[in-house]
């Protein structure tokens, strides 16, 4: 099987050949190609070569077609902050409140960073065509004002001035479906939804209901292609049956989560993406690494309907390459249907 | 080193307390309740945040932790507290003795919600502190020492942050300050080890368990 084909199979909530595995990787590819964090994003061309080398290097089942979140805090007036050891930050939040009433959703072609990634996704689809999932990356427009605005004045926007929040999200929500349906149009075959702020552990699932999964709804519905929904390291299981009603495809989960028990609320209707904790995964020996990598696919792998990932959409710089090429033995040896162990029905 | 601290659950108080009234309150965003459960408790204004405002947010903040309470909840509780405090005070501070230098601050990161919420707790405890909002290794060492410093605060989101920990208590060490460092955020949540590793004295896992981390700091110095 192509990873296209695993992919797709498994997404079907069939089992595939094996279990696939997304190494969401965005910042290692400065490592393959010794650059700074800073040089390495500021040129298509080296995100281009450094997913494709990790490709080639890890054999996983996914292109990354992730830059880093800032970039969409920059196209709003945001600005970023670039660290030798960590993602790209973004820097003071651009947009007060008052400032909404007269927002318009900020053009792509006039944003340099968006423009760098569609060639970067335009360049990957060249090189691996229909072979290997390209993954892009949307902020929901739920959680995109913790950029926009910082989390705190964003809670007071919710619970002060519920008239300017849903303004936000008409604004937020067309902004995010054109950027998605850029990248699409570019060459990515599936879009993840970040949306940190549908967790239970972030958000009262009431305010959820009442902001977030209408504009879930709303925006998935406009975007041209399917959509994974990411909870970046958050609990997911007491809005399960929201996030289905929002026409996405497949939810990752945090790894504080119980995966067996994600994967049986979920079974039948959502995928599972996870939920390998990236920061411990920093000083995993080999045990720790074949155990996590065994835990995950014992817990939720029977049956498909699972990619072995990391916790938080994004694999901390510190993890070393020889845990990522241990991650990705173990998953090809122990991920293989059947499971041993009779394991594998649904 | 000092182990991960822990405080009160709700199961600490009788059916009817007042911390668990004003729980309620704040969780249900019920300004009149909160105001019913102040002028029913006969406590002055210093001792209803230490008997009653702090051990409530403490609550919500165990709930958090369990999964009984989002983020949302900690937020909003906090800021009717600090809300209800000025009120109830008339821009009066309801200090408490302390009598160690406690300072907060984020390392340069622009996630500013963890910080935010650990100054509910204090304002709400009645312990004063200085805010350096968002500073860089070098800037919070150099404010540490100026201000003598002796319980440094530092909330952190993102890995890099919490890891730059370790570059603050090296410098600390290196001028010989004595500093008591005490850390909160994802990262360490999702890593007990990860405080360890920074040098940090103590972690949090929620806002609210700063207070009994800064009691068991002050034991350890008796």
């Amino acid at each position: 099987m192509t990873s296209m084909e695993r992919v797709l199979a498994t997404l079907s909530h069939r089992e595939p050949d094996r279990v696939p595995l997304f190494l969401l990787l965005s910042l290692h590819g400065a490592r393959e190609l010794g650059l700074t964090i800073e040089e390495y994003f500021a040129k298509t061309e080296h995100v281009v070569q450094g997913q494709l080398r990790m490709l080639e290097r890890y054999g996983h089942d996914c292109i990354y077609g992730f830059f880093h979140a800032s970039l969409e805090a920059e196209a709003w007036g945001g600005s970023t902050i670039f660290t030798e050891d960590g993602p790209p930050n973004a820097g003071p939040p651009p947009l007060k409140a008052d400032m909404i009433a007269s927002l318009a959703p900020p053009r792509i072609a006039e944003v340099p960073g968006l423009t760098r990634v569609l060639e970067a996704q335009r360049a990957l689809r060249r090189a691996v065509g229909d072979s290997v999932p390209i993954v892009g990356v949307v902020m929901s427009p739920f959680s995109l004002p913790v950029m926009q605005l910082g989390f705190d004045h964003y809670l007071d926007l919710i619970f002060d001035r519920p008239d300017l929040t849903h303004r936000l999200m008409e604004i937020n929500g067309a902004f995010c479906a054109e950027w998605a349906n850029a990248q699409l149009a570019a060459g990515a075959h599936a879009i993840c939804y970040f949306d940190p702020l549908a967790s239970q552990k972030m958000i009262d699932p009431a305010l959820y209901r009442r902001f977030g999964r209408p504009a879930a709804q709303k925006t998935i519905a406009a975007i041209a292609g399917p959509t994974a929904t990411h909870l970046a390291s958050g609990p997911c299981l007491q809005v399960v049956d929201d996030l289905v009603d929002t026409g996405t495809m497949m939810v990752g989960v945090g790894g504080e989560e119980d995966l067996a028990a994600v994967k049986a609320a979920c079974r039948g209707r959502l995928a599972v993406l996870g939920n390998l904790n990236g920061i411990q995964m920093r000083c995993w020996d080999e045990a720790a690494t074949v155990a996590a990598v065994r835990g995950a696919i014992d817990a939720a792998a029977a049956g498909g309907g699972f990619i072995l990932s990391d916790q938080h959409g994004e694999i901390p710089w510190q993890v070393p390459e020889a845990t990522l090429d241990l991650i990705a033995q173990a998953a090809r040896e122990y991920g293989r249907y059947p499971l041993a162990g009779g394991r594998g029905g649904p | 080193m000092i182990s991960s601290c822990c405080s009160g659950t709700a199961v600490d108080y009788p059916h009817g307390s007042p911390v668990l009234l004003l729980e309620a309150a704040l969780v249900s965003m019920d300004r009149l309740a909160i105001q019913r459960v102040y002028a029913d408790s006969g406590l002055s204004p210093l001792s209803f945040c230490e008997q009653v405002v702090a051990p409530a947010l403490a609550v919500i903040g165990e709930k958090w932790d369990r999964g009984e309470l989002s983020l949302s909840h900690v937020y909003m509780s906090g800021r009717q507290c600090e809300e209800f405090m000025e009120q109830v005070l008339g821009g009066r501070s309801a200090s408490v003795p302390e009598r160690r230098c406690v300072a907060l601050a984020v390392l340069e990161d622009y996630h500013l919600l963890g910080k935010r919420l650990v100054g509910f707790v204090l304002k709400g405890a009645g312990i004063s502190y200085l805010d350096y909002g968002t500073v860089g290794v070098q800037e919070l060492v150099r404010r540490v020492q100026r201000d003598g410093v002796r319980v440094l605060l530092i909330s952190a989101l993102m890995l890099p942050s919490a890891l730059k920990v370790r570059e603050v208590r090296d410098a600390l060490d290196r001028l010989g300050i004595t500093c008591r460092i005490v850390v909160g955020g994802a990262p360490f949540r999702l890593d007990p080890a990860l405080h360890h590793e920074v040098g940090a004295d103590l972690s949090c896992d929620t806002a609210s368990q700063v207070l009994p981390a800064l009691a068991r700091l002050r034991e350890g110095e008796s």
